[in-house]
């Protein structure tokens, strides 16, 4: 008699809990489960920056073409001529296709990368390249759909660095986060993720 | 005529040495040093190079000076979690019998505070200083902005 009482009790809880899973599961039906991990799609990203020749840029104008983004700041030494020599490297590899890329450098350095020092500066790697800055709450928006982190860092003279999350973006044309091209990662595997999302 | 002949043998070797010089003192050698041009004077700038260590003893860079920039330092460029940092190198190991890299990527030197702005095509002269093998005086070459490695023949 008490046994059946338990088996009871159990299985109504077991039934409740799978109804409350099914109902969770109904409602949420159409909505993505973020990653916590990785870049929001650009459809579902909130943020407002001025590119380098003063245009304002949502994300919706990096929608309807392939696009590459990544994070850095002019004054980098290392990582971020690095990374966009890397970018210009495979971006001459893709060749013409290269063209149907939307490819963006987001500053984490905007008190010093206004869009004037952008437009300098990325000049000199690959004109297909835009740079976009805003106001240091407009770039934490913006990192926060990204899900990277950047901070600044003082150095001895007064001076500052700024750590930041280096791997390079990739969507598909419409806003969907394709994959991640980490720093330093070898061309052969970051050509072929090119082409996946321009496919 | 003896002291003609080592004249002579700097000038034939001069064509090759102004593509890839090497700086030697004691048992470290200093080879492929190299910075990018800059855009004017704001930006801290970069240097690269490669340490040779042919001796029996380990050595360390533990700095550098130059008249190129009033605060030139050691960095390395690491990568944790897929976030970038460039933490102040204190020293730069050089073992015994080996080569060390500072290349893109990974070890530094960061020229902060230059003095005038760095021309693609020109030198600027640096001195390393060693813990074991002391002072080396080493002139590094400005390639462009886009360079990767350095200008040698037998550059990697």
């Amino acid at each position: 008699m008490r046994r059946r009482q338990i088996i009871l009790s159990l299985a109504g809880v077991a039934g409740a809990s799978a109804f409350m899973l099914g109902l969770g599961a109904w409602k949420t039906r159409n909505r993505a489960v973020p990653n916590p991990l990785l870049p929001l799609p650009l459809t579902s990203m909130d943020w407002r920056l001025t590119n380098h020749v003063g245009q304002e840029v949502t994300p919706a104008d990096l929608r309807g073409r392939p696009a590459m983004v990544f994070f850095g700041f002019t004054y980098c030494p290392d990582v971020c001529p690095t990374t966009l020599l890397d970018i210009a490297d495979w971006l001459e590899a893709l060749g013409s296709d290269a063209d149907r890329l939307t490819v963006a450098l987001i500053t984490v350095d905007p008190e010093r990368d206004t869009p004037d020092v952008l437009a300098d500066y990325i000049s000199n790697f690959d004109p297909r390249i835009i740079g976009l800055t805003g106001s240091m709450g407009e770039t934490a928006c913006a990192a926060a759909d990204f899900r990277i982190s950047f901070d600044k860092m003082p150095t001895v003279d007064g001076d500052y660095t700024i750590n930041h999350t280096a791997g390079v973006f990739l969507f598909y044309a419409n806003g969907r986060f394709a994959s991640i091209i980490d720093f330093h990662e070898d061309r052969r595997f970051a050509v072929p993720k090119l082409r996946r999302i321009l496919a | 005529m003896k002291n003609l002949l080592p004249a002579m043998a700097f000038l034939l070797a001069a064509p090759m040495a102004q593509a890839c010089e090497t700086f030697t003192s004691g048992d470290i050698s200093v080879q492929q040093a190299w910075s990018r041009a800059s855009i004017g004077t704001g930006r801290p700038a970069v240097l690269y190079l490669e340490i040779t260590n042919s001796g029996a003893m380990d050595d360390a860079l533990l700095g550098l000076t130059t008249p190129a920039a009033s605060m030139p330092m050691l960095h390395e460029t690491t990568v944790t979690d897929g976030v970038a940092a460039m933490p102040h190198a204190a020293s730069i190991p050089v073992p015994a019998g080996q080569t060390v890299a500072l290349s893109p990527g990974g070890f530094h030197g960061m020229l902060m505070g230059l003095t005038a702005p760095l021309v693609e095509g020109e030198k600027f002269p640096i001195t390393l200083t060693f813990e074991k093998a002391g002072a080396l005086d080493v002139s590094v070459d400005i390639l462009s902005m886009r360079a990767q490695e350095a200008a040698c023949d037998d550059a990697k």
